[in-house]
């Protein structure tokens, strides 16, 4: 998968998440930027995202997720492991 | 996940449709319907906020309102959209409460303004037990955890009565989840101050207090490992991230759970189940295939699925479920299955509405509605045909229909998965349906009292049905005739074929014996076939096979066999019978069976080990046994 397809389909479940179909992202968007990015959101779209990708992610990396750049890079290098 | 609940053709574009409407009666009409189909987490999230844009809609909607606060020790926010998700199809508007984060006792003890507020009908106390008991060492002894436990549980008690007398509201609790893995394995009661154990006893202290009415009881730790579906129910991953105890994943089964049990608290779980018989109650097309070629009953694995559904529905007719059919059939042939069919656990007096005609089952089912003053969201239906399934939901969505799986093995699992009957106990009116309520002690009793062989014989209340093996045994016949080793003393295999002239040939006399006895049906438990042989005289009857089922040994159902044999002999004129017993290597326990039933020994000059005996019908005489024999033509 390249990092943009990524970036599609985690626009996808980010809409899903959050009920919005006009979501776009780019690697600086950050919960500030995404109305309804709570901390319950936050669970909710690793979960999706989880799902959708067929990962797992680290309890230790829950925390490291500061925007959405740090997140397509983590899915990216967990698909390169598999 | 929700296997009951069928699929979405477009949910996806349903509910854009939806909230693109503005239309707040039309966005709750939608989720109601999506509410009803099969749906993960994230789907289940996206109908709740449908619903909440629409609630306007939701006083004049019909739905039963119902206020739920939840207390909780932990995070469970993530729980309330797929409680009021899965109250919309139970027809339920649920609010949800949800308390500040690890208060739960604080705001019923010292008082809540915000609770108070809010009204709560039910509070739901959803507790970890890491929160409520601290380590033990592990060689605390079952006193000192015995104490902790029974302190915890006065703690509870305490909250149940708060809810009650501050709040009048009806308290519930869920059970707790293990967090800790077993350190012993699967004798980990030995270890009573394991956190495991702990769980595992103080889940039984709940569900006692629950038996006293003392609290209604909420039980993921048992129910949501059959419906959950995908993901374990508690993650440990999503406990330390956000103190989630029940894995966002399951929330729609948990969800389900909540709002059964509101339903059956405010009175909307169903009450009339409604079923379909060709290939629902039973293998086969009676009016195609014939009574008795219907595939119900021992002898056939899909005739065993059948059966174990039947006894299921029975048993939710003892509950005081009310049964309706509605099938598309001609009434008297559909009928004549009830009437003759010997396997058939339903009793056409348990259907209190018998429909089956070839009318559309959309317009039987508002008349069987009709007929026993039920409204049309009481009804459960039951049909195996997914095209009369898609019908009736078109045609009346207030029906629940749940998606029966393909096998009929899992229709029982299905329609409990489905909770459309929860129930908070038995009422006495459910009760008086029934009579055997208490066989269980009775059971117990007959144990406990017996202590000779003939009394508890006599106790069982045995009888046994003698006849010629009829079409309806025939597949259990060659069943029994095929698998029998020990309790077989000829060990002659036959196949249904191979059988067949046999049973046509008038000469022979070819019995099948059932045993009742108090606590049930045994069902067909043993064969005999007698016939002329051209080794043996005219009047003599050689016994080509004799079998019985292990099941009921050492009862003496051989010997109230041999005298149905005797009499069906002395019929059909014969003079004495002839025994044979031919040793397989496996049937060394019925070797001295002929002796022991009074047949002498008859020398032969045959080459083989058989040995052969003889009973004349005129002087011989068969030994007391405790059975009631019932000979049928």
């Amino acid at each position: 998968m390249t990092k943009d397809e990524i970036y599609g389909d985690l626009t996808e479940v980010m809409r899903d998440v959050f009920d919005d179909d006009d979501i776009s992202i780019s690697a600086h968007t950050t919960a500030q930027d995404i109305p309804g990015w709570d901390s319950q959101a936050h669970v909710m779209l690793i979960v999706a995202a989880e799902q959708r990708f067929g990962i797992r992610f680290r309890t230790a990396e829950f925390e490291t997720l500061h925007n959405v750049g740090d997140f397509v890079d983590l899915i990216m290098l967990k698909l390169e492991r598999v | 996940m929700l296997s009951w609940l069928p699929r979405h053709r477009d949910a996806g574009a349903c509910l854009r449709q939806a909230q693109a409407a503005r239309d707040e009666p039309a966005m709750l009409a939608a989720a109601r319907a999506l509410a009803g189909h099969s749906r993960d987490a994230q789907f289940t999230n996206r109908i709740d906020r449908l619903s909440r844009a629409a609630r306007g809609a939701m006083p004049a909607s019909g739905l039963t309102e119902m206020r739920l606060a939840m207390l909780s020790s932990h995070t469970v926010d993530h729980l309330a959209p797929a409680i009021r998700v899965a109250g919309l199809h139970r027809n339920l508007a649920i609010e949800v409460h949800t308390g500040e984060y690890g208060q739960f006792r604080g705001p019923l003890i010292a008082g809540d303004p915000a609770l108070e507020r809010f009204a709560p009908h039910m509070i739901l106390f959803a507790l970890d037990l890491p929160s409520l008991l601290a380590p033990m060492p592990l060689s605390a002894g079952r006193e000192p955890v015995e104490a902790s436990l029974a302190e915890i549980m006065d703690g509870l008690r305490q909250l149940w009565s708060l809810a009650r007398e501050r709040f009048g509201a009806q308290p519930a609790q869920q059970t707790f989840l293990p967090q800790a893995p077993p350190l012993l394995g699967s004798n980990e009661a030995m270890l009573p101050a394991s956190a495991w154990a702990c769980c595992t006893r103080l889940n039984e202290l709940l569900r006692q207090a629950s038996q006293q009415g003392d609290v209604l009881l909420v039980d993921p730790a048992n129910q949501l490992p059959d419906i959950g579906g995908e993901g374990r129910l508690y993650d440990e991953v999503r406990w330390y991230q956000a103190k989630q105890l029940v894995n966002p994943l399951v929330a729609p089964a948990y969800g389900e759970l909540v709002a059964r049990l509101a339903a059956a608290v405010v009175g909307r779980s169903r009450k009339c189940l409604v079923l379909d018989l060709d290939n629902t109650l039973w293998g086969g097309v009676v009016g195609d295939d014939g009574v008795d070629h219907l595939r119900l009953g021992q002898g056939g694995a899909e005739g065993e699925a059948y059966l174990a559904f039947q006894r299921y529905v029975a048993r939710l007719a003892e509950r005081g479920i009310i049964i309706a059919i509605c099938s598309k059939n001609d009434h008297d042939v559909a009928r004549s299955v009830f009437d003759r069919h010997p396997e058939m656990q339903i009793a056409f007096d348990d259907i209190a509405c018998f429909v089956a005609n070839w009318s559309d089952k959309a317009s039987n089912l508002r008349q069987i509605a009709q007929t026993l003053n039920i409204g049309l969201d009481s009804m459960v239906f039951v049909d195996d045909n997914p095209a009369e399934r898609e019908i009736v939901r078109r045609e009346l969505p207030e029906v629940a229909v749940p998606e029966l799986p393909e096998d009929p093995a899992g229709y029982a699992q299905c329609v409990a998965d489905s909770g459309y009957f929860e129930s908070l106990g038995l009422t006495s009116e459910d009760l008086a349906r029934s009579g055997d309520y208490t066989a269980n002690n009775q059971r117990a009793a007959v144990r406990a009292s017996t202590t000779d062989m003939d009394g508890y014989l006599q106790s069982l209340d045995m009888t046994l049905t003698a006849g010629p093996i009829s079409s309806f045994d025939r597949l259990r016949a060659v069943q029994l005739i095929n698998k029998s080793n020990q309790f077989n003393l000829t060990t002659r295999r036959r196949t249904a074929e191979e059988l067949h002239p046999l049973l046509e040939d008038g000469r022979t006399i070819a019995l099948a014996f059932r045993l009742r006895d108090r606590f049930g049906d045994n069902g067909l438990i043993s064969v005999i076939v007698a016939r002329p042989d051209p080794s043996w005289s005219g009047g003599e009857l050689l016994i080509d096979t004799w079998l019985m089922s292990c099941r009921v040994l050492g009862r003496g159902v051989e010997v109230a066999a041999l005298a149905a044999l005797r009499s069906a002999a002395m019929q059909a004129g014969a003079t004495a019978l002839i025994g044979e017993y031919r040793p397989s290597g496996r049937n060394g326990m019925v070797e001295a069976h002929y002796e022991k039933l009074g047949f002498e020994r008859v020398e032969t000059d045959t080459p083989g080990d058989e040995t052969f005996w003889r009973m004349s019908l005129q002087a011989g005489q068969v030994a007391r046994h405790h059975l009631t024999l019932e000979l049928t033509a």
